[in-house]
């Protein structure tokens, strides 16, 4: 197996990132002052989870890691849903 | 021991993922709790969530984001070799981390100003929706907070590290993987912001 | 090998080698085998003392009315009782004591990926149950909630829950430390050959464990949290009270514990299909399908934990899923079983002890895998619900499976660290006991429980009382038993006959090094040509 991963990004591309966080970071607090109902959760977790994704996939190098990372993150992923999602088969039908 | 002598450079940062997925799950308790109490109380949970300082909320999103940007920055600063940028940029974050620690502090104290805490006189007479909101509200600040004084410490304790030229541009998965867990930190807030202080 | 080294098996072991040999050199040692004996040896320790509390409790339960205590101490006693064999003995029992022992060497590693958090994880285990056994000894005494530690009861008791809350969660920590290590061991540290389809199936159990642990242990952990928020600040997330819901609490738990219930068993099945080829002398029956089910025992075994909250009011769309669901987990186990018996079919079977224990275990294992259908259909479940059928399938479960499984690599694998092998008889005779003793015991409840006696009870109607003086008696020929397989165990690995490299004529890598193997188990790194079954290419016996 080679070492030879190590990808160094640049200060410009995270700088780039953490500003396009910023700017999500606004745009959620703008959307959820307006009142859009049900939407508004919807929408702030979208922006949640695109941030997450930025963090995750940049500033954590998983953009650059290999496939086995990426596919065991998503199998963690994957179960803390199910955690939630199958919880709810009770709470929703009590 | 002899084994030393070879470092999975790779292994260690398998290890440090499997690891940030015990975390995800830790907080995913609390993320399972707001999910099914948010279904059972919408409204004592907007009442609740609007009580909360989106001002102090948003600036310690961005407190965190900067922080994350600066530890990454270190990352790639002690790639390139350079000890001395590195250095700086752990002690801004964990600057960053005080800050955001601070701001913390003064949310708090503020809340419990006004008799908002788990199991407050205040809370009880209230309506049963409202304490388990706050109730939630401190236990995930809270952990969250006890994540960012270990994520620091950690930090702090890398940097000495750094300082001694035991992690250097050619042995630099400990700075890697601790600021994979400053990462960690910053994620999970990336949720809590919205969940408690804006969508609701 | 030249057979002269066997006369001193000690010497240039790992036991040795290093030049260090005070307690010090084992407390603080980095090397996956001491680790795997401190942690077997702490927790047998452990496992015994819960025996003790086991055999008080079946005193008790000997006859109607009080025998030998009240029923707070009784109470208490079921309580640590089932905490110590859950959290101290049958969940670290198997990766960490058989896990440390011999998963690095059967995929040709020279330790584990992180031999410094080994031991730490070690540590930790130790630093929770000392925790753990301080609760008992202060504050408002041992807790007596049951080890599912359930509320509202929990947040309320006067008695030390807190504090024996606190250890576990120590202990949980411990668990995902190990799990971390095995995983990352796993992937990074094999041999060259060593690909994922010559992995030993007890590694792929293992891999499968792991994976267990990291993903739900978490989850005990904030529980654990919530239940000392819930008694020191009084949050009230599970207190009706104050908005809360007691059934979240469940849910929460189990979303761990059953799972939990495969990090138990899943090393066990693991045993099981190294031990039962190489008794049999033939290549394992469907080795990809053994190795599969586990993952998928694993994978099906995180979606199945409403099955424990039948009768707790949740609602019935969920009941009916979640009993779907664990009728879809018996399928990869039954797999296992037909597997392991499709491998003993004509083959060349020496009825050693470690093969005894691994047939007891197919029996037992499926006496307790199809009575658990019994409790996963709803309509039965109710029926049986908190009753001794219950106690008696999760004994048919996790003593006559896991209990039997750790046993049988006790004997089958012990010997290759300590170079020394037991006394063949009496182990059959231990055997037997144990066998035997164990039906007797567990059996009756299944029955005391289908005529209605509840568990956790300090008192029951007369009508229960023969089968419970049978179930009792039971549990002394189990304890002779019980006593009589360590004796001999211990003294064989003192003083017994010395053995081989591979006493067994087993094909996987452990039989290929000394007994007991040197520091870092290979003196050059191992080049793996061939499956971990196929006995051609292995050395005789």
């Amino acid at each position: 197996m080679t070492e030879a991963s190590h990808h160094i990004i640049s200060y410009r591309k995270l700088s780039a990132v953490w500003g396009l966080l910023l700017l999500l970071t606004a745009a959620t607090v703008l959307i959820t002052r307006l009142d859009l109902g049900p939407y508004k959760i919807v929408g702030a977790l979208s922006i949640a989870c695109i941030k997450s994704g930025l963090v995750i996939a940049i500033f954590m190098h998983m953009k650059y890691e290999g496939r086995l990372l990426r596919i065991l993150l998503f199998v963690a992923l994957v179960t803390l849903a199910i955690f939630i999602g199958f919880t709810f088969f009770d709470v929703l039908y009590r | 021991m002899s084994h030393s002598e070879h470092k999975d450079y790779a292994g260690a940062k398998l290890g440090m993922w499997l690891f940030l997925f015990t975390e995800i799950i830790l907080f995913g308790g609390l993320f399972i709790l707001y999910a099914v109490y948010l279904h059972r109380y919408p409204r004592e949970f907007s009442s609740g969530g609007h009580e909360l300082n989106v001002i102090y909320g948003a600036t310690n999103t961005m407190v965190l984001l900067t922080s994350s940007l600066m530890v990454a920055m270190a990352v790639t600063a002690i790639q390139g070799g350079r000890k001395l940028l590195t250095l700086r940029l752990l002690v801004g974050t964990i600057l960053c981390a005080a800050i955001f620690m601070g701001i913390k502090y003064v949310e708090w104290s503020a809340k419990i100003h006004h008799g908002i805490y788990p199991g407050s006189a205040k809370l009880a007479a209230g309506p049963p929706g409202e304490s388990i909101f706050f109730g939630l509200y401190y236990l995930s600040t809270g952990l969250h907070g006890l994540h960012v004084l270990i994520g620091g410490s950690v930090l702090a304790w890398i940097g000495v590290k750094v300082r001694r030229g035991v992690v250097t541009g050619d042995d630099f998965v400990l700075l890697e993987n601790g600021a994979l867990y400053w990462h960690l930190v910053d994620l999970i807030w990336i949720f809590i912001f919205p969940l408690y202080y804006l969508m609701l | 090998m030249n057979p002269s080294d066997n006369l001193h098996p000690a010497s240039g072991s790992f036991w040795n080698d290093t030049g260090k040999s005070g307690i010090s050199s084992w407390i603080f040692s980095t090397d996956h085998k001491r680790i795997g004996l401190l942690y077997f040896w702490s927790v047998l320790s452990f496992f015994l003392v819960a025996v003790v509390l086991g055999l008080l409790l079946r005193i008790e339960l000997m006859a109607p009315g009080r025998t030998i205590m009240g029923p707070e101490t009784y109470n208490a006693l079921f309580t640590v009782h089932g905490a110590v064999m859950v959290f101290l003995f049958i969940i670290p029992g198997f990766p960490g004591a058989f896990g440390n022992l011999v998963m690095p060497i059967q995929i040709g590693a020279r330790d584990v990926s992180f031999p410094r958090l080994n031991l730490f994880s070690w540590w930790l285990y130790m630093i929770g149950a000392a925790v753990i056994i301080i609760a008992l000894f202060t504050g408002g005494g041992p807790p007596d909630t049951g080890w599912t530690f359930y509320v509202p009861f929990s947040a309320r008791t006067g008695t030390n829950v807190s504090v024996a809350v606190f250890g576990v969660f120590i202990v949980g920590f411990s668990s995902i430390v190990t799990g971390v290590n095995f995983v990352t061991t796993i992937h990074r540290l094999r041999a060259p050959g060593m690909s994922w389809d010559r992995l030993p199936l007890f590694v792929w159990s293992l891999y499968a464990t792991a994976w267990v642990q990291i993903l739900a242990t978490p989850i005990l952990g904030i529980t654990l949290v919530l239940i000392i928020a819930e008694r020191v600040l009084g949050v009230g997330l599970f207190d009706p009270m104050k908005g809360g819901d007691p059934v979240m609490y469940q849910h929460l738990f189990w979303i761990y514990s059953h799972p939990a219930v495969y990090i138990m068993i899943l090393p066990a099945m693991g045993v099981i299909s190294e031990i039962i080829p190489v008794f049999s002398r033939k290549p394992v029956f469907g080795y990809k399908m053994i190795a599969f089910s586990s993952i998928a025992i694993a994978a099906a075994g995180s979606l199945v934990w409403g099955h424990h909250m039948f009768t707790s009011g949740i609602s019935d769309r969920a009941i009916l899923i979640f009993s779907f669901l664990t009728f879809v987990v018996a399928i990869p186990s039954a797999i296992k079983v037909f597997n392991w018996v499709s491998t003993l079919y004509r083959g060349s079977i020496s009825l050693e002890a470690p093969m005894l224990y691994a047939l007891s275990f197919i029996l037992l294992f499926s006496i307790g895998g199809l009575t658990g259908l019994i409790l996963g259909a709803a309509a039965t479940d109710i029926h049986v619900h908190d009753t001794h059928f219950v106690v008696g399938h999760f004994h048919y479960v996790i003593f006559g499976g896991s209990g039997f499984a750790l046993f049988g690599a006790m004997h089958y694998w012990l010997p290759k660290f300590y170079g020394r092998k037991y006394a063949e008889k009496p182990a059959l005779i231990a055997w037997a006991l144990l066998f035997v003793g164990f039906n007797i015991t567990y059996f009756s409840m299944m029955v005391l429980g289908m005529k209605g006696m509840p568990r956790r009870y300090y008192d029951y109607l007369p009508e229960f009382a023969p089968l419970n003086l049978v179930s009792t008696m039971g549990s002394w020929i189990l304890a002779v038993g019980l006593v009589l397989m360590l004796v001999n165990l211990i003294r064989g690995l003192r003083s017994g006959e010395p053995v081989g490299n591979n006493p067994w004529g087993g094909a996987t890598l452990e039989w290929t090094i000394p007994s007991p193997p040197p520091t870092e188990n290979f003196s050059e790194e191992p080049v793996v040509t061939h499956g971990p079954y196929d006995f051609s290419k292995a050395g005789k016996p």
